[in-house]
């Protein structure tokens, strides 16, 4: 596991700062306790962004649980990738799934459709701490922190995925699938709700079953 | 308030039904040759997803270049030249914050 805590620490801070983000954002809307026990059980921070920008402007309860189920629904098939990987019964198979971020199963990933689950449940051990009490520090101390994004906060998140994205990407067909999910994404982004462009991108990797493996 | 605690819970239960559901039905058995060659490239397809929505789309989901889209681009740089991934990653925060800060 500890591969995975030292591959997942450099996003701690960030996973941190994301997290005040969140409970600065959520207090006036949802209270103090809400935004903490959504961090604790939900765990997953774009979809807690979605929902809490629904009901900030004041939509329904049903809407912001459909923008929070979109964004988190790419985790279907990381996690079908990832399962081959678990050992156990079907509840601790379940149980392990619950370990799946985006972070994590990047992290995890050594390529040719293999994961290290070691790796990947010390990625999520690394960030799961980090986003509570940075969402409980958000609540208590608010504004007080001021602007994450002076810090470049936004640009952490991709800089990590392209880095990992490198690794994956090597040879022809893993370059072109590539260029292709992100073509995908980019032009679905503004004519479909936030979510639906990353997961149709996932679409991509069918071609992997013309041929041979990359 | 009952409308918030509602939502949590729903989307709680939906998040674990989401993550639990390939694990219960794929995991335990291997996969055949060729869902193999699809799973293996998920990774270089939804991370380049990932890269392209957060780098270089807005709140409403249209093209926006902006500081942090600088960033990136200089975390890749930075990547073509051997930097490890903690370089790659202090240099988009910092690039971004510096053009942020030169507003």
């Amino acid at each position: 596991m500890r591969g995975g805590l030292r591959a997942a620490a450099p996003l701690a801070p960030a996973v941190f700062l994301v997290g005040v983000s969140f409970g600065i954002a959520a207090l006036p809307v949802m209270g103090a306790v809400a935004p903490v026990v959504m961090s604790a059980i939900v765990h997953a921070g774009s979809a807690q962004f979605a929902a809490l920008a629904v009901l900030a402007d004041g939509g329904g309860a049903g809407a912001a649980i459909v923008a929070g189920i979109l964004l988190n629904l790419r985790f279907l098939p990381m996690a079908v990738a990832y399962a081959p990987w678990i050992p156990g019964g079907a509840l601790r198979r379940a149980a392990e799934g619950q370990a799946t971020t985006d972070a994590s199963w990047a992290i995890a990933s050594r390529g040719g459709g293999r994961f290290d689950r070691d790796t990947l449940l010390g990625a999520t051990l690394a960030q799961y701490p980090a986003w509570l009490l940075g969402t409980l520090a958000g609540v208590l101390i608010g504004e007080g922190l001021g602007d994450p994004r002076d810090v470049g906060l936004d640009a952490i998140f991709p800089a990590f995925f392209l880095a990992l994205l490198v690794e994956e990407a090597r040879g022809r067909r893993g370059a072109a699938v590539a260029v292709a999910g992100a073509v995908v994404a980019l032009a679905l982004s503004p004519l479909v709700p936030p979510g639906i462009p990353v997961l149709a991108a996932s679409v991509i990797a069918l071609v992997g079953l013309r041929g041979e493996r990359p | 308030m009952t409308q918030t605690w509602g939502v949590i819970a729903a989307l709680a239960l939906a998040t674990i039904a989401i993550k639990a559901a390939g694990p219960v039905m794929v995991g335990g058995r291997p996969l055949p040759e060729r869902a193999l060659a699809v799973i293996a490239l998920l990774a270089p397809a939804l991370l380049a997803a990932l890269v392209a929505v957060e780098s270089l789309t807005g709140k409403d989901g249209a093209l926006m270049i902006d500081a942090r889209t600088a960033g990136v681009v200089a975390a890749g740089a930075a990547l073509a030249l051997r930097a490890s991934l903690m370089v790659a990653v202090v240099v988009a925060a910092a690039v971004t914050a510096l053009l942020r800060a030169l507003g």
